[in-house]
């Protein structure tokens, strides 16, 4: 649990320059994250990469917290 | 040469438009995945000759309108060049037809291959361009798109779609370094042209200020600056490439 969100929240700073306080579990990356539908497309694609797995599209569209896309990952490993 | 190191993907690469492009970009260092839908003959050719241009190319083929071989074709592409650069959304069939006339699949096969295979193809490339953080996009509409033609009425439609599909394709990309523009070729000379009876073709000629019909190179010119630096600072633009019919 931990490693996945530590590996989790590494991308999330580095891709949309946040403070890593700031990624919470309930942070929406939209609304508190301050990225656009294209940022969340991108960012996805990066967890593919690092987990070394395939996101649907119809699975990546509800991923809309740091807790989902933890919550995600965890599930399907 | 201004596409020295680029990977290209072309559709309809076989034959007419699309064979000169893939032929122009070639020429000016690209490497080509030269697609095609039946002339698997023609492609090889293609293939060929690029490749005595001394540049990489491969033939594969693959019907634009069904979403699973596009995505196979673009994942062929990038294991063999290791990236992608340049798609170019050229294929495209005719069947013409009055609209009193016209059967249902007459529109359907037209609108399939000529307005959903360059959305299917758009999809399947963004991620790799996204994360390059770079990539042109040519697609291929017509001047018919812009003008309207009688005869054409499905034909007409998907060109026209396709020119608001670059249009918002280039909104939605503009951010990761991908433009997205279009040519309208006017009356070019191609296989899919020959089929017009001769009345149809002086008629057109008529129209026409440069007074004679497009050669399939002077669409690949354009679409050799569309693909490269030059056109850097265009993006979700239509060229009219017809001689001056349609202004």
């Amino acid at each position: 649990m931990a490693e996945v969100l530590e590996r989790v929240t590494k991308i999330i700073v580095d891709r949309l320059g946040v403070e890593e306080s700031e990624v919470k579990l309930e942070a929406s990356f939209k609304d508190d994250l301050g990225a656009d539908s294209l940022d969340v497309v991108e960012l996805v694609m990066e967890l593919e990469d690092e987990f070394d797995m395939e996101i649907s599209d119809d699975d990546a569209e509800k991923i809309a917290t740091v807790g989902d896309a933890v919550n995600y990952i965890k599930a399907s490993q | 040469m201004k596409l020295e190191g680029k990977a290209a993907l072309v559709t309809g690469a076989s034959r007419g438009i699309g064979r000169e492009i893939a032929l122009g970009l070639a020429k000016q260092g690209a490497d080509i995945a030269v697609n095609y839908s039946g002339s698997e003959t023609r492609a090889n050719e293609v293939v060929d000759e690029i490749k005595a241009l001394g540049r990489n190319a491969f033939a594969v083929q693959c019907d634009v309108s069904d979403s699973e071989s596009v995505a196979n074709m673009v994942k062929e592409t990038i294991e063999k060049f290791g990236k992608l650069d340049i798609l170019v959304n050229n294929a495209g069939i005719t069947k013409d037809n009055l609209i009193m006339r016209m059967k249902e699949d007459e529109w359907d096969d037209v609108i399939n291959i000529n307005l959903k295979g360059v959305f299917l193809c758009t999809k399947a490339v963004t991620r790799q361009m996204m994360k390059q953080r770079s990539g042109r996009i040519i697609n291929i509409s017509s001047i018919v798109g812009v003008s309207g033609n009688p005869g054409q009425a499905n034909y007409v439609a998907a060109k026209s779609g396709v020119i608001g599909l670059t249009k918002t394709s280039a909104k939605e990309l503009a951010s990761r370094g991908i433009t997205v523009n279009a040519i309208a070729p006017g009356f070019i000379t191609t296989d899919m042209t020959d089929k017009l009876n001769e009345e149809v073709k002086d008629q057109m000629l008529k129209q026409i200020p440069l007074a004679r019909f497009g050669d399939p190179a002077d669409i690949a010119n354009v679409a050799v600056f569309l693909a490269s630096e030059d056109s850097r600072y265009m993006t979700g633009q239509t060229l009219h490439v017809d001689g001056g019919m349609v202004m």
